[in-house]
């Protein structure tokens, strides 16, 4: 634990080691930065992780591949349904099972159900501490109508352990379908509320234009992914370059940060580019819902997973970035090695050689625009 | 550019310091050598055609029965849309490879978790140390030997069983009824049938009150 | 309701006691009512935790606000897994809270460890570092289960006598730390 340290630059200055963290209200997690400052100005801040280190690649070592699921869920709790995803994907790779059209809809529908719940969180918690805390409330209020969506669908609120390997645990109950259809309706004029009441703001542009710029080569050297990177105006997603399950059925078009509000790469077009991104998932959602094929909901999988010897990687879009999972297996029912990578990992990586020069509320918004949360960069 | 023609290049490149591509047991990896990784990297990221420009994830797997700690590296071009998966072997006694943080710096952080949990060093790299766990931890917890401290900073490592607690709550519970409630003794035992013919109805023995509920 | 009914007939209705029992009502009203928690949301329990202050689940009509200082907080809200690094940090605000003090241990990871028995890193359960008061069990609980137990929590409150000055119970970890 780092004390007050107080250092004395020269005969007008003294510098300060100040903890950020571990405990402030609740947004991010449990992360820490030693801000380095004589004022408000920082020299720098360095990233302290590791407060919500909970083994998760140790644990996947000892259970074995059908019951390291919940695990997943905990890598990110915002976005489970990404890591359930992710985490299955690798697995059927691993012993060589196709999924079932329709659960492949499911997956994708619950997928980007899911997405738009993160994303709600992440612009909520962005406002509230870059000082307007009613749009959280705005935010957690349309969270918790997804949370009673994705409740009827796989009977959890927020660590959904509802994808298998081999398919989806549940199919969608009578009447969901109506459901979710009059939800996306109402959804879609809430993201344009958001849009009137915070977005085009004076203050938040302020706030935020120009504030904290990551280039687009920076980006890509760092290993940024997800809406970080497409903030710097790199064009790539997942869903389109590189597509697996369902995805290649739909039609969407993927936001880049064009410098709406100051230079391309500020928070600003990081924190532009998730809304656009929810008004985007609520399009899939419409598309899968209308094409939705029937069938299976699961494939034929053996009870004792057990697959032959060799490495695989997954990699899916998942709402913070790209999540790639990395089994090692040696034969055996227990896997040899799980790596999740996540983009929040990285995207800590950038915080320390960014932040010389900023103010510590822009070290605010520069942590809530990159969308950390603590469970994926400490797994 | 596949996987098998990047490799080709390589080893054009690169001669014997690139092993032979793996049979694709799902996916192929290549192995290195290790003092040469910092070159072949920074060759991948400029060679004309290849670009690699993206680490997209840097990780170790410890193999204990064959004395290696593999230092594994996925690579991908964003330009191009390829990559290929190269691995290190370091010796597991003293496992050191040379930081690529000058090639991609996203190799910085994920380098610093590699040492964290595996011990692997990275000579050159500028910052060094622990990320995930305490400053103090002894060990280093993905490898396959490691043996849980019993706690740390005195905080115990084990719970006792919880049923065990609730067993033991349910014994004071049932004690305490049975001194608040004694049950009634129990009755005489009846007289031989032949004794009272005349009662009508044999006397039916009296069954002791049922168990205390737990 | 029936716990006070007992718990007076067990005192005897003392005719001493009832002066001092009518003020007992009346502090403990106010405090049961106004309580402020802080917010300790570690893990995945910490979202749920946001919902509970949220606009379904509303934890301000019973009184009950987050700070994010311990000095201004009555209780605290120990939501999610906690490891060992963070156990310390811990400590030290539960200490930095002022007395009277209590903890909600929100979900199952903060009870014992919840799903992370394996884990080199999880301390199994908050009960070691700080003293529990109330253990709501979920993962993660609902925010409705959070919101019972903020009302066992203010039933405990209302039961304390001033004359008994309340001191937290010890941790009850076997190592006997403070």
């Amino acid at each position: 634990m780092s004390k007050l340290v107080l250092r004395r630059v020269d005969r007008n200055n003294e510098e300060m080691l100040i903890n950020f963290g571990p405990q402030h209200p609740s947004t991010h997690g449990v992360l820490n930065f030693l801000v380095e400052t004589d004022g408000e100005v920082m020299r720098r801040a360095i990233p302290d992780i590791g407060y919500l280190h909970r083994s998760l690649e140790k644990i996947g070592e000892m259970v074995g591949y059908p019951g390291y699921m919940p695990y997943t869920d905990r890598i990110d709790y915002l976005a489970a349904m990404f890591a359930n995803e992710g985490y299955a994907i690798a697995v059927e790779k691993l012993i060589k099972v196709e999924v079932p059209k329709r659960a492949q809809y499911l997956r994708a529908i619950s997928c980007e159900l899911n997405r738009i719940a993160s994303h709600l969180v992440s612009v909520g918690t962005m406002a509230t501490d870059i000082g307007a805390v009613t749009p959280l409330v705005y935010a957690l209020r349309e969270r918790e109508l997804i949370n009673d969506l994705l409740e009827a669908l796989c009977g959890a609120r927020l660590t959904y352990n509802y994808h298998r390997i081999g398919g989806v645990a549940f199919d969608m109950p009578a009447g969901w379908q109506e459901k979710v259809i009059a939800y996306l309706d109402r959804f879609d004029s809430s993201v344009q509320e958001w849009d009137r009441l915070i977005t085009f703001n004076e203050i938040y542009k302020k706030r935020l234009g120009g504030v904290a710029v990551v280039s687009r080569e920076q980006a890509i050297d760092y290993g940024l992914s997800g809406p970080n990177l497409r903030g710097s105006g790199v064009d790539w997603d997942l869903r389109r370059d590189a597509p697996y399950g369902a995805y290649p059925d739909f039609q969407f078009d993927i936001p880049v940060g064009r410098g709406w509000a100051g230079k391309v790469g500020d928070c600003f077009d990081r924190y532009y580019v998730r809304v656009q991104e929810m008004a985007q998932s609520s399009r899939i959602v419409r598309q899968a819902l209308e094409k939705m094929p029937e069938g299976e909901i699961t494939a034929k999988v053996p009870r004792k997973v057990k697959p032959e010897a060799g490495e695989v990687q997954s990699r899916i879009e998942s709402a913070r970035g790209e999540m790639a999972y990395y089994l090692v297996s040696d034969g055996t029912e227990r896997a040899y090695r799980v790596r999740a990578r996540t983009g929040s990992y990285m995207a800590m990586g950038i915080i320390e050689d960014i932040s010389p020069g900023l103010m510590v509320a822009d070290l605010v918004a520069l942590i809530a625009s990159l969308d950390v949360v603590a469970p994926e960069t400490d797994r | 550019m596949t996987t098998i023609e990047i490799h080709q290049k390589l080893q054009e490149a690169f001669g014997d310091a690139v092993g032979p591509l793996g049979e694709p047991k799902v996916d192929a990896f290549a192995v290195v050598k290790g003092d040469r990784i910092v070159e072949i990297c920074a060759w991948l990221k400029k060679a004309p055609g290849i670009e690699i420009d993206f680490l997209q994830d840097l990780t170790a797997v410890d193999w204990p029965k064959r004395n290696v700690i593999e230092v594994v590296y996925h690579l991908f071009s964003f330009p191009h849309r390829h990559g290929i998966v190269l691995k290190v072997e370091t010796d597991r006694a003293n496992p050191v490879v040379h930081t690529v943080e000058g090639v991609w710096k996203a190799a910085n952080w994920l380098e610093r978790e590699v040492y964290d949990l595996f011990g692997v060093t990275f000579t050159g790299h500028p910052d060094l140390r622990r990320v995930m766990l305490p400053d103090d931890w002894v060990g280093h917890p993905l490898r396959k030997d490691y043996q849980e401290a019993g706690g740390f900073h005195g905080i115990p490592n084990l719970r006792e069983n919880p049923l065990v607690e609730l067993r033991r709550l349910d014994l004071v519970r049932i004690a305490e009824h049975l001194k608040a409630n004694p049950p009634p003794p129990p009755p005489p035992p009846a007289p031989p049938p032949a004794a009272a013919p005349a009662a009508g109805t044999p006397p039916a023995p009296s069954t002791p009150p049922a168990a205390p509920q737990a | 309701m029936s716990h006070r009914d007992t718990m007076d007939a067990e005192m005897g209705g003392d005719v001493v006691f009832a002066h001092t029992s009518q003020l007992d009502k009346i502090i403990n009203l106010a405090r049961a009512n106004s309580l402020h928690y802080l917010l300790f949301g570690l893990a995945c329990c910490g979202i749920e935790l946001m919902q509970f202050g949220g606009p379904r689940a509303d934890a301000d009509r019973f009184g009950a606000v987050f700070r994010a200082t311990p000095r201004q907080a009555d209780f605290m809200i120990v939501a999610g897994t906690l490891t060992y690094k963070m156990a310390e940090r811990l400590k030290l605000l539960y200490d930095q809270m002022a007395e009277p003090k209590y903890v909600i241990s929100m979900g199952s990871c903060a009870n014992c460890g919840g799903l992370f028995q394996l884990a080199y890193s999880v301390c199994k359960g908050v009960d070691k570092v700080v003293p529990v008061d109330v253990y709501v069990p979920g993962c993660p609980p609902r925010p409705e289960a959070l919101t019972e137990g903020l009302l066992r929590l203010q039933d405990l409150i209302m039961r304390e006598r001033w004359k008994d000055k309340r001191r937290p119970p010890a941790p009850r970890a076997a190592s006997g730390q403070a």
